[in-house]
């Protein structure tokens, strides 16, 4: 094999893992949108405050100390314990669970039956709210986020890769991120069970419900509110991984908040109603813009990953406003 | 004494209205309505269009909360319940304008109608297997039972959205059915269907109230079907109660002659 042949398939399989961790993102504003209408603006500061609160309660920082401190002019900042990670993550998603009521109870219900656009402005407040909120609970400096995921290449498939390409040519083998593959083999797992989840569950039939039609939902007996608790903390678990998994690969810091961003695109390509959609339409621009970067972005003077999934939704918008996988809405006239 | 009345007199009233007064804003949409439906008889709400039939429906279904007057249901009287609660009494329904979950399938949208009736917490539902497995099969034998009761095994995996009008509107009867309720609430089951359907659907009315013996409110335009399956009729004009007794006297009622023939009020 050729060695430009072996690159172009490391560039594709680099991009595939990317896409996944777009993916991961763009599950979470599905997961909402399906079950409310509602387009959750907060998704990615979701992801931030995950991250913050599981560092935060595994390194036995001690919440507000800063506000704390700053009234009674104490210096407390750790409890001086360390929490074992799988007690950490059990207490984060209590910690999540606990928001998604909080959510449903004092917004949510305030806002049934208003305009999309009411509940996405209120979702804007809450991305700020919890930003700020996060910050004075666990303070705004970057922290690195050690929960035991494998990371640096894999050098094992560098050196199995090696001998690959023909002789004469220069290759060094493969490089694959471990954590890349770990963050795909955790999508993998997160979005089959949920699927198997919502397909065949009563819980879960009653969510789809729910996303088809509140009226009739409430006519068998559903109740909305359990219903947008359920699919609030089950939003805010995603965005628990896709923190967990963001936060390991660089650090938790506030720009994670903007991870969001990227997860437009991929919902536009994959349509807001579809969770095969968000996954086959992270895994297109993750592949796409590193394809593009490397075969096209030298003749253009490079950088071109910044711009191209954006590019890529652009022209979704044109020609497939509903996405790959999105009900196409047509009305009898 | 006809065949009706007797039943009548035997059975014990399963829901009554007492001087209900529902408006929105300014607009008066019923006003000072009374009446009780039995255990066990198949009730008719009639009148012209705008009458405040649905909105009626819709205050026993727990929709909208009358701002005066009283509901008792099954000798308890109800403060204000959501809709979801009142579905765990024993009260279902259809809607005018088929409310059905369009991207399932006709056995799903029924399972969705056992949803009171089914009882084991999520995390029983997240392993799948042991009490919540066991629980989906023995509602799904009930609802297997319901498919071959109104004859639709043939579409049984099909998405609802793809049926014809007749077919969903025998769907959504279904769902309301699965839950064995005890008073089912039928918004114009029979409203845009041809002769045959109709037929077929009064023959399912009757059938139901029969054999699982439920009570059913039913809303219906089609004076002919209203006086073939009903037991009782109300007829409401203008969100006030003008008629109610059985078909034959209500059909010979002047007041209702007129509120139907147009008379200025």
């Amino acid at each position: 094999m050729s060695a430009d042949f072996l690159y172009t398939i490391e560039v594709i399989l680099n991009g595939l893992m990317a896409g996944v961790m777009y993916s991961l993102v763009a599950l979470g504003f599905v997961l909402i949108f399906k079950a409310s209408g509602i387009f959750n603006y907060a998704q990615g500061v979701m992801a931030l405050f995950a991250a913050l609160t599981l560092v935060g309660i595994q390194t036995g920082q001690v919440p507000f100390s800063h506000l704390i401190n700053a009234i009674f002019g104490t210096n407390v900042h750790h409890f001086g314990w360390q929490v074992p990670t799988l007690l950490a993550i059990a207490l984060t998603i209590g910690v999540m669970v606990v928001f998604a009521i909080i959510v449903e109870r004092y917004i949510l219900h305030h806002l049934v039956n208003q305009e999309p656009i009411i509940l996405f402005m209120a979702t804007i407040g809450l991305a700020y709210f919890m930003e700020g909120f996060g910050d004075i609970m666990w303070g705004s400096d970057i922290k690195t986020l050690d929960v035991g995921l494998p990371s640096g290449g894999s050098l094992w498939l560098e050196e199995y890769t090696l001998g690959w390409a023909a002789e004469g040519e220069q290759y060094y083998g493969m490089y694959l991120d471990k954590l890349d593959m770990v963050a795909s083999l955790v999508a993998i797992v997160l979005v089959v069970s949920l699927t198997i989840f919502s397909q065949y569950t009563t819980t879960g039939r009653a969510l789809r419900a729910v996303a088809d039609d509140h009226q009739a939902a409430l006519s068998v007996g559903i109740s909305l509110r359990t219903i947008w608790v359920i699919v609030w903390s089950i939003a805010g678990f995603v965005a628990l991984v896709a923190g967990i998994m963001w936060g390991a690969k660089s650090g938790v810091q506030f720009s994670l908040s903007l991870i969001a961003l990227k997860a437009l695109p991929v919902l536009m390509l994959g349509g807001f109603t579809s969770i095969p959609g968000a996954i086959i339409g992270g895994l297109i621009i993750g592949v796409g813009e590193k394809l593009f970067e490397y075969a096209i972005g030298p003749m253009i003077g490079g950088a071109t990953e910044n711009w191209f999934a954006y590019v890529l939704a652009l022209m979704f918008l044109v020609f497939r406003p509903q996405g790959l996988f999105g009900e196409k809405i047509i009305e009898r006239v | 004494m006809s065949e009706p009345l007797q039943k009548m007199e035997a059975a014990s009233k399963l829901l009554e209205l007492k001087h209900i007064d529902l408006s929105f804003g300014g607009v008066k949409a019923i006003s000072n309505i009374s009446f009780d439906v039995l255990e066990g008889e198949v009730r008719a709400i009639i009148g012209p269009n705008g009458a405040g039939k649905s909105s009626l429906l819709n205050v026993i279904n727990g929709f909208y909360h009358p701002q005066q007057g009283e509901i008792w249901f099954d000798g308890k009287q109800r403060h204000s319940m959501k809709p979801y609660q009142i579905a765990y009494q024993g009260i279902s329904r259809t809607f005018q304008n088929i409310a059905l979950f369009k991207g399932m399938s006709v056995l799903d949208n029924i399972m969705t109608g056992r949803f009171t009736h089914m009882h084991k917490n999520m995390l029983w539902q997240a392993l799948w297997k042991g009490p919540a497995e066991q629980e989906e099969i023995e509602n799904r034998e009930f609802v297997e039972h319901i498919i071959d009761f109104l004859e639709i095994q043939a579409i049984r995996k099909t998405p609802v959205g793809r049926l014809p009008y007749g077919l969903q509107k025998r769907v959504e009867l279904g769902r309301a059915l699965a839950a064995q309720p005890k008073m089912l609430l039928l918004d114009e089951p029979m409203a845009g269907m041809n002769v045959e359907e109709k037929e077929d659907m009064c023959r399912f009315i009757l059938d139901v109230n029969d054999t699982f013996g439920t009570t059913i409110v039913l809303i219906e335009h089609d004076m002919g079907v209203v006086m073939d399956i009903a037991d009782r009729v109300v007829v409401l004009d203008y969100g006030r109660k003008i008629g109610d007794g059985t078909p034959d006297v209500v059909r010979n009622d002047q007041t209702v002659i007129d509120a139907y023939l147009g008379v200025s009020h």
